[in-house]
């Protein structure tokens, strides 16, 4: 029952090799083993939202899995977003915007902002709304992580788009089923 | 908290699952999405001795139409049927659209159908779903004996189902479509498990109402259906205000909901007058 496990996790595209014993989280594997302490963790039952990552790139609760599980996904943390000196966007964006002040669970929201944007990125003001309900700040108040997430993706939706460089697909296109 | 101690198995496909099962014991538990089970194990609520890991097994994550219904696999998640609303077309789309009420984005990036029937919550969406639209489930047992098992028949009690411990359930069956269904709910704060949901399936024949399904979660250990406001429906008139009063009125009438913290039993009464009215509304504008 304390059997170890050797496992790979691939965490921001670096693959890491650790033994853990079944029942730690991944949250805890993150924060204790890998030392990236920039995940969160608070009631460890899913509703608070602090330890949220992206998992083969959906935002998913690291606390409600075990790291034995996540093996073989593409696991990306707030590390992968950028460094103090150089934040990324959405970070400069939640700073700019006052979207934080005790900072407890900024890392989930940036991580439940990024992967909601990258599958929605027209999502309206409203859709951000409703995504960022997933989450808890006891501080700050929404109204600015709203603003913030919603200034990003539309500066992000006037870049000029350098990964593809032809011409956008029809409407539709996108509409593709991808398998289920 | 930490969960206790467990021995961790992944299966590679459903019979290994299977067999798993049945050399582990009663002591094993599959986990798939995780999103209710691993709640349970941080807060020791559950302390299975082995987890067989089933969320890799692709071949149970799928959605196939089958004649006129649809088959959706066990593993297939919620944000998976939320966002093929296109592919479902108008007959599944009130499937595709009650998704937003399952928690919040994480959690239906995770969590599956299989598992939130299994599972068995008294309000969860998808048991109030299956119940509404007389789906099927198939299980698979221990040497591939497969059963399936009416909606009817799948909720036992209070996260309890017909479901054995060494059995997988595979997939669920919509048999037909359901164009004019909707289904809503109330919960003290967007995202959480409702105090009280209501769905409700109609058979319209251009503005008059010939017949329908009513169910309700909340109201009862395991989501029921309401036969008295089902009546009113097969009894028929006008798609409108006065024929969805009455339904919900024999609703609110012919149930006795618990109270508990969330709200007593008159509250919850009222909730389920509300609520099926709201639901005939949008299922009539569909
Ligand atoms: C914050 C939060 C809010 C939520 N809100 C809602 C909500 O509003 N509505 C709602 O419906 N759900 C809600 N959920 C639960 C979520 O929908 C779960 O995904 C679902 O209940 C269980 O699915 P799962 O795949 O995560 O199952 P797991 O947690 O992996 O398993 C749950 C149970 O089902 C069994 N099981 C799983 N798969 C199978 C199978 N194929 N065959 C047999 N047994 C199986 C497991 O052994 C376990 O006992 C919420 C969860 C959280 C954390
Ligand atoms: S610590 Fe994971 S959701 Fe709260
Ligand atoms: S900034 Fe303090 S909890 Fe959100």
């Amino acid at each position: 029952m304390t059997d170890q496990y050797l496992v790979t996790l691939t965490v921001n595209g670096e693959d890491h090799e650790l033994l853990v014993t079944a029942r730690r989280t991944l949250v805890d594997a993150l924060r204790h083993d890998l030392h990236l302490t920039g995940t969160h963790v608070g009631c460890e039952h899913g509703v608070c939202g602090a330890c949220t990552i992206l998992v083969d790139g959906a935002p998913a609760r690291a606390c409600l899995m075990f790291a034995v599980q996540a093996e073989g996904r593409d696991l990306r943390t707030v590390e992968s977003l950028g460094s103090p000196d150089s934040p990324n966007d959405l970070q400069r964006a939640f700073s700019e915007h006052h979207a934080l002040q005790c900072g407890f669970c900024t890392p989930g929201f940036l991580m439940l902002a990024e992967g909601f944007l990258a599958s929605r990125p027209r999502a309206t003001k409203a859709e951000i709304r409703e995504a960022v309900s997933a989450n808890l700040c006891r501080c700050t108040g929404y109204q600015t992580i709203v603003e913030a997430v919603d200034d990003c993706a539309s500066r992000r939706r006037c870049a000029p788009d350098t990964t593809e460089g032809e011409a956008t697909p029809e409407p539709g296109q996108n509409d593709t089923p991808r398998p289920a | 908290m930490k969960p206790a101690a467990f021995s961790y198995h992944r299966a590679r496909d459903v019979d290994g699952a299977s067999e798993l099962l049945s050399q582990l014991g009663g002591d094993a538990k599959l986990v798939a999405g995780g999103q209710s089970l691993v709640p349970m194990m941080n807060f020791r609520l559950a302390r299975p001795r082995h987890l067989v890991d089933i969320a890799r097994l692709d071949e149970l994550s799928h959605i196939t139409p089958d004649g006129a219904g649809l088959r959706i696999g066990a593993l297939t998640t919620h944000h998976t049927v939320e966002t093929a609303k296109a592919r479902l077309g108008g007959g599944f789309a009130v499937l595709s659209d009650a998704m937003s009420w399952v928690g919040h984005v994480p959690i239906r990036s995770m969590g599956t159908v299989g598992g939130s029937l299994a599972h068995a919550d008294a309000t969860a969406e998808w048991c109030l779903l299956a119940v509404l639209l007389d789906a099927t489930v198939t299980v698979r047992g221990p040497d591939r004996a497969e059963r399936t098992i009416d909606a009817a028949d799948l909720f036992l009690g209070f996260y309890t189902t017909t479901v054995e411990p060494d059995e997988i359930l595979t997939e669920v069956i919509f048999p037909r479509p359901a164009p004019h269904a909707a289904l809503t709910e109330f919960a003290q704060r967007h995202g959480d498990f409702a105090t009280v949901a209501a769905a409700v399936d109609l058979d319209l024949d251009g503005g008059t109402v010939r017949g329908g399904r009513v169910a309700l979660g909340g109201v009862a250990p395991v989501p029921v259906r309401v036969s008295a406001a089902e009546e009113v429906l097969r009894r028929g008139g006008p798609a409108g205000p006065e024929l969805f009063a009455e339904c919900a009125t024999a609703a609110a009438s012919a149930i006795d909901p618990p109270a508990d913290a969330d709200g007593s039993a008159e509250y919850r009464t009222n909730l389920a007058r509300t609520l099926v009215t709201r639901a005939c509304e949008e299922a009539a504008h569909r």
